[in-house]
């Protein structure tokens, strides 16, 4: 078998990582942070647990290289739709409404 | 060649289609087809994503205001419910690997409860926001979107809209029709998710997963992380955005 086997340990400990992040979130969330400061450290810590998951409980970490290009391109395309659209929106303001 | 062809063939495990070399090409590709599935979901969860960043960039008192609204101790314990699901999940995966057939079953229906406490949560939810006329537009006959507004000098109620300077009715409705779009196509995930495992289980107890076959039981358990990770990014983005900006 050429299959790895993630042991109980560490399924365990990145299952307490997520509980704590959970919970850190929740809690800063009721401090006002300057500026744009909320959402980055809120999404901050969402792509923390988000990445724990992916890498440990989804086997990212010992999958091959096919399966992290596959995932890779996920985001790519993802962040041309957001950068698309932004451009298109962040700079309607630019011109004069006829 | 076509002799070791046969001989692998004969010695191989039942669960091993005809088309794939040995186990592990048939496990690597299974795990590829559901990722290339994922991929599809994220662009698809993407969109919506996309739409919720515009309209809270266009509006961000509104959003803040409709957030504000939502009830952070439902989400965050239906956050801990899902990651205690996804732990279990993995552990289901775990005890399929090394042969403990009693414990796979077991942390399945562990799954399977976290997965219903989830929706059950989710609909005392909904059921608020229905009682506080906050379901957008005319989607339910008879029970248009029509929330009361927190007059100035009345006591503070918290089934009323708190409104801030820069921050309208219509925004809000906005922010709920966001809100329901995604939390709905989520619950639906999470839906589908448990008629997944309910195959499994059906299968399980026949005894058809063990450490040599046991891609149904993987390729599940990536789905079902996905549909956790689609809530971890929720949780703070729907509900936490509005917190610092006090009463509610």
């Amino acid at each position: 078998m050429s299959e790895h086997i993630v042991s109980v340990k560490v399924y365990f400990a990145i299952f307490l990582a997520l509980l704590v992040g959970t919970v850190l979130t929740a809690w800063v969330a009721f401090f006002d942070f300057p500026g744009p400061l909320n959402a980055i450290v809120a999404l901050t810590i969402a792509c923390i647990k988000a990445a724990l998951v992916i890498l440990y409980f989804m086997h990212m970490r010992y999958s091959s290289r096919l399966i992290w290009v596959v995932f890779g391109a996920a985001l790519f395309w993802l962040a041309i739709m957001f950068a698309l659209t932004f451009s298109d929106y962040s700079t309607r303001s630019w011109l004069p409404v006829f | 060649m076509a002799e070791s062809y046969a001989t692998e063939h004969e010695v191989s495990h039942p669960g091993l289609q005809h088309h794939f070399e040995n186990m592990d090409q048939q496990r690597e590709a299974s795990a590829l087809g559901m990722w290339v599935f994922l991929v599809t979901e994220i662009m698809f969860f993407g969109g919506m994503f996309l739409a919720y960043t515009l309209y809270r960039w266009k509006y961000p008192e509104s959003f803040e205001v409709a957030s504000n609204h939502l009830d952070i101790w439902l989400g965050a314990v239906n956050t801990v419910v899902l990651i205690c699901s996804s732990f279990t999940m993995a552990l289901t995966v775990y005890c399929t690997q090394i042969g403990r057939q009693q414990l796979q079953i077991l942390f399945l229906v562990l799954t399977m409860i976290f997965g219903v406490t989830f929706l059950g949560i989710k609909a005392v939810e909904y059921k608020q926001k229905y009682d506080d006329n906050l379901i957008p537009g005319r989607l339910i006959p008879g029970h248009p979107f029509n929330p009361s507004v927190q007059e100035e000098g009345k006591p503070a109620d918290k089934h009323k809209l708190h409104l801030i300077p820069g921050a309208t009715v219509r925004n809000v409705e906005l922010f709920y029709w966001i809100y329901f779009a995604m939390t709905g196509m989520h619950a639906l995930h999470m839906i589908i998710g448990l008629g997944i495992m309910l195959v499994l289980l059906f299968f399980s107890v026949r005894g058809r997963y063990g450490p040599e076959y046991h891609n149904p039981i993987e390729i599940s358990g990536l789905y079902w992380h996905f549909v956790d990770i689609v809530w971890i990014f929720l949780f703070p983005l729907l509900y936490l955005l509005g917190r610092h900006i006090g009463h509610g």
